[in-house]
């Protein structure tokens, strides 16, 4: 067995591999989270209870229609982002003429609401969900045994994530959305439709963290707290990445899980911290994150 | 002023007379809370940055007081301390890293770096993770005044809180007060008058968290105890939703903030999650069309400051 | 002589007045601190609180005199939460005694506030050997279960079969430190070697870090000092990374019926462990779970609510002994009477509050082997009550002499 400062490769990889799903799940919350405030300047703190409603979803969508894991994937996210789109038409667009903090705030206490409707529903342990009959087992890669789901997860991850990228910055749809961040005003001068356009863009942004709710609940459990802790883990991975750059944000979250499953590994007491240690060093070196571009 | 004074009159009889009608714990409590939401009030309604991260100097002074008095036998007056300077260290060293930045990023860093510390304090030893430092003696204050009665318990706290919110009046009616008011309103300008905006503002988080360490210290000897929930993000929210209910930048409203929060936490406390829930609401309520906060709207209702 | 005759009467009469020394207020007072919530609802919780309302009903109180008030609050598993709540039972809401309260860390807590205010503890759901060691006070009884009790149980019969390599995932508070302790203290007495361990934080969701380092370790057993959620997710998630398939064993070292509910008899089958209580032993505990499933939406009984109706139970006739409801000196007379209740048998508290009673080592069958709702359980041996729990001396406790 052949050791690498001490550590059996075994480990090693497995850890890696361990980490790389993580940083899948901080990829897709923190793309979610870069593209609502890169383009619209909103922190979206109830991102996390979003996520966790995309999993809840898909739990009753299970357990009281019987519709299988394959089509949450695609209602959840549609239901969940419906739901952040009247969200942002009732409440948000209240505040944008507001200090940012406030829509913080807003954010914060619906996340808080969110979380408590459920927690009183059903408790904070988690409800069990299956991984679907087609990605059961798994394969002996040799250092460790992977489960297929796990593996699924990753591909489908970096799938979305270089898809939507493509989408912002490379098609004309996604030039309207950044043109109308940088001047609302003018981009609706020439006839498009800017508010609509936000409450589209916040609604793709919430229906990316309900995607990664579903595809997190054959795995993480479903608990009304599993987005609680997670989400602030992601606004660390977006400071880190720069707040409005959508390529830094996919990069910084499949390289921080990556980091993070190596600090298990050699030092494991660390591993809560080590993004947040990160994310300190980066702002101390470079304020406006890895990617970012100051404004 | 008059009527400011008024107020403070009327605020210093109530708290004084409250432990012959209402529990003295569940005051004590309240009063612990209100000196944090006022320090933490000093940093965004005055200095006008919203610190997401107010929960780490609560539970860092929480907890070297509790471990002053519990482990090193410190007397309560010199564990408070401990914990309050603590609170002090903590708060130059997130500042310096903190203060750079504006607005929101200074929000999530604050978030970020509290969540740092809260998990350091998962982990360490010292801390006994979920269980808390438990049994933290009360002792004798001076050597003499037995803390274990509860009245004298009741009125350390109110000369603590007294102390602390008397501190935080004269700043911010003092000329460094008015700086940072004017560094609140209009930051450009004031830089344009020659003030070090940044030096003002990293003045001010330290005071606010030494402030809020003094809190935390005092609370863990109230409650001998001294636990993770004082160093959890929930905790910095709260705080939050303390200061906007009662009234962001107003003097009296944190106090008054606390007192609903806690009071309504009481009283919902059997119902479990409604607690969360009934947050939340108040939350979204007080952001969309709330603003001003309690005191704040009966200060505009009076037309003068409070 | 008139006058000595008049000072007899007198002080007889005296005598007679304070030996009714009346419950306070005339109320007792119980107050059932649990987990209503979390991941210690379901082997406590709500059945807890209807456990101790059937202690109540069975005693008789009524019939008695004596007037019983129950109340309950959920402690969310946090040790300020919990203190805050004992606190002001005690001091605002004349609560005379706490029962139940799973989570070692709230259960010291509170162990700690009863003792300081002189009123009465009854812990069922709690883990920690310390209740009864170092942190043992004049007002605490310890029922059920402990972490000594667990680990010589559990990890000796393990350790005798073959398991002798060992790694740990502890769940990180008070009672998974002392679950961790004690067992490792049995595998070594044993001959046995503990290769790692790793502390993965209560309500932890993912434990697939913890799993590859317990299978990179490729020790024999991989022991899970944890309870509740955690133990169903660990157990479930060992199923996903297939390392019974790999060759290693899982010792659940606390295991309650609700939890073997929560897997199914397909993942936990072969699972083996200690419990105190089982429903199906004989005809007294059939007949209190089908009460039990009857109050508690059709789940049947777990060791610690079975704990909460004996120690209410053994309490309230201690009470009506005593004829008061001071909590030191309850606790004493309940160490005093012997115990008889049909759910744990015949029994006794030692003078460090330890409840003592049988233990019994339980498999959990196969599918196949179920032949009616909850029928989980096969028996494999029975430890009797001396020799179940830490031996008095060695406990640590200033009581003992």
């Amino acid at each position: 067995m052949t050791e690498i400062f001490g550590v059996p490769t075994q480990a090693l990889f497995g850890q890696l591999l361990i980490g790389l799903i993580n940083g899948s799940f901080y990829a897709l919350l923190s793309l979610g989270l870069a593209v609502i405030f890169g383009l619209l300047n909103i922190i979206n703190f109830t991102h996390g209870a979003q996520y966790m409603l995309g999993a809840f979803c898909a739990y009753l969508l299970l357990n009281k229609l019987g519709v299988g894991y394959w089509w949450s994937l695609a209602a959840a996210p549609l239901i969940v982002g419906a739901l952040g789109m009247l969200i942002e038409r009732l409440m948000l667009k209240h505040l944008y003429k507001l200090d940012h903090l406030y829509g913080l705030l807003l954010t914060f206490g619906l996340a808080l609401i969110i979380q408590g409707v459920f927690r009183n529903e059903y408790g904070s342990s988690g409800q069990p969900y299956p991984i679907p009959q087609e990605l059961a087992g798994g394969h002996n890669l040799g250092f460790m045994f992977l489960p297929n789901y796990r593996a699924w997860v990753i591909a489908v991850s970096l799938v979305v994530c270089i898809a939507t990228w493509f989408v912002i910055e490379r098609t004309k749809l996604g030039s309207y959305l950044r043109a109308a961040t940088e001047n609302p005003a003018l981009v609706q001068a020439f006839g498009i439709n800017v508010p609509r356009m936000i409450t589209l863009t916040y609604g793709f942004g919430v229906a990316l963290a309900a995607f990664g709710g579903v595809m997190a609940a054959p795995i993480y459990q479903v608990s009304p707290q599993m987005g609680a802790d997670l989400i602030i883990v992601v606004f660390a991975v977006v400071v880190i990445g720069g707040m409005g750059s959508i390529m830094g944000s996919i990069l910084t979250g499949f390289g921080l899980g990556v980091i993070e499953g190596l600090t298990k590994v050699f030092y494991p007491e660390a591993s809560n911290t080590v993004i947040f240690i990160i994310m300190a060093i980066v702002l101390l070196i470079k304020p406006a994150g890895l990617f970012g571009t100051q404004k | 002023m008059k009527h400011q004074k008024i107020a403070f009159g009327v605020m210093l009889a109530l708290f004084a007379a409250a432990p012959l009608v209402v529990y003295p714990v569940f005051m004590m409590k309240v009063m612990c809370f209100a000196l944090f939401a006022c320090a933490f009030n000093l940093l965004i309604g005055f200095g006008g940055l919203l610190s997401f991260g107010h929960a780490m100097f609560l539970g860092t002074a929480g907890y070297i007081s509790a471990h002053a008095a519990k482990m090193w036998g410190f007397p309560p007056e010199l564990a408070i301390l401990a914990g309050t300077f603590s609170a002090f260290l903590l708060g130059v060293v997130t500042g310096l890293l903190a203060i750079r930045r504006q607005g929101i990023y200074f929000a999530m860093i604050t978030l970020a770096l509290a969540q740092m510390i809260y998990f350091f304090y998962l982990q360490a030893p010292f801390t006994h993770g979920e269980d808390g430092i438990q049994s933290v003696p009360r002792g004798r204050l001076f050597g003499f005044i037995d803390l274990t009665n509860i009245f004298a318990m009741y009125y350390t706290v109110l000369v603590v809180f007294f102390a602390g919110f008397l501190l935080i009046w004269r700043t911010i009616h003092s000329p460094f007060g008015q700086v940072l008011k004017a560094i609140r309103e209009n930051e450009p300008r004031a830089i344009s008058l020659g003030y070090d905006t940044t030096h003002y503002k990293f003045q001010a988080y330290v005071l606010s968290a030494t402030l809020a360490g003094l809190a935390g210290a005092t609370k863990a000897i109230v409650f001998q105890l001294a636990s993770l929930t004082d160093a959890h993000w929930t905790m910095s929210g709260e705080v939050v939703l303390m200061t906007l209910l009662g009234g962001l930048g107003t003097i009296f409203g944190p106090v008054v903030g606390a007192l609903i929060i806690i009071t309504m936490e009481n009283y919902l406390a059997h119902l479990g999650a409604w607690v969360t829930i009934v947050q939340g609401v108040i939350f979204v309520i007080c952001v969309l069309t709330f603003r001003r906060g309690v005191i704040g709207e009966i200060a505009n209702f009076i037309k003068k400051p409070l | 002589m008139k006058v000595k005759k008049l000072a007899v009467a007198v002080t007889l009469a005296a005598a007679a007045m304070s030996a009714q020394a009346q419950v306070s207020d005339g109320i007792i007072k119980i107050g059932i601190l649990t987990d209503m919530s979390s991941l210690y609802a379901d082997l406590s919780g709500a059945g807890s609180v209807a456990a101790a309302r059937m202690a109540v009903e069975d005693f008789g109180a009524a019939k008695k005199g004596m007037k019983v008030e129950i109340i309950s609050a959920d402690h969310q598993n946090k040790p300020d939460v919990g203190s805050a709540i004992a606190r002001q039972w005690y001091d605002v809401d004349k609560v005379d005694v706490i029962v139940d309260t799973p989570n070692s860390g709230v259960a010291l807590a509170v162990n700690q506030i009863t003792r300081d205010k002189g009123k009465a503890f009854i812990n069922s759901g709690a883990a920690s050997s310390d209740l009864t060691g170092k942190a043992c006070s004049p007002n605490t009884v310890h029922w059920t279960y402990d972490t000594w009790m667990l680990a010589n149980g559990t990890g000796s019969a393990i350790v005798k079969t073959g398991g002798d390599t060992w790694y740990f995932i502890t769940a990180d508070y008070a009672f998974g430190h002392a679950l961790e302790r004690d067992t490792e203290e049995v595998v070594l007495k044993n001959g046995g070697k503990v290769l790692g361990k790793v502390r993965a934080p209560i309500n932890t969701q993912d434990f697939s870090s913890f799993l590859l380092q317990a299978q990179g370790s490729k020790a024999k057993i991989i022991g899970l000092a944890n309870a509740g959620g955690d133990t169903v997710n660990s157990i479930k998630q060992a199923a996903e990374f297939g390392i019974v398939k790999g060759g290693q064993s899982l010792a659940g070292l606390l295991v309650f019926l609700s939890d073997v509910h929560g897997l199914g008899l397909q993942t936990a089958q072969g699972l083996i462990f200690t419990e105190t209580f089982y429903w199906d032993l004989n005809a007294g505990t059939r007949a209190f779970a089908k009460r039990m499933a009857a109050a508690n939406n059709g789940k049947y009984p777990t060791m610690v609510q079975a704990g909460v109706y004996a120690g209410v139970l053994h309490y309230l006739k201690a009470i009506e002994a005593a004829k008061t409801d001071d909590g030191t000196k309850v606790v004493a007379k309940m160490k005093e009477l012997p115990t008889d209740d049909p759910l744990f048998g015949k029994g006794r508290i030692r003078a460090d509050g330890r409840k003592l009673h049988p233990a019994y080592l339980v498999e959990v069958k196969k599918p196949s082997e179920s032949k009616g709702p909850y029928d989980y359980y096969k028996i494999r041996a029975t430890i009797p009550a001396d020799q179940a729990f830490r031996p008095e001396k060695d406990g640590g406790c200033s009581l003992v002499k």
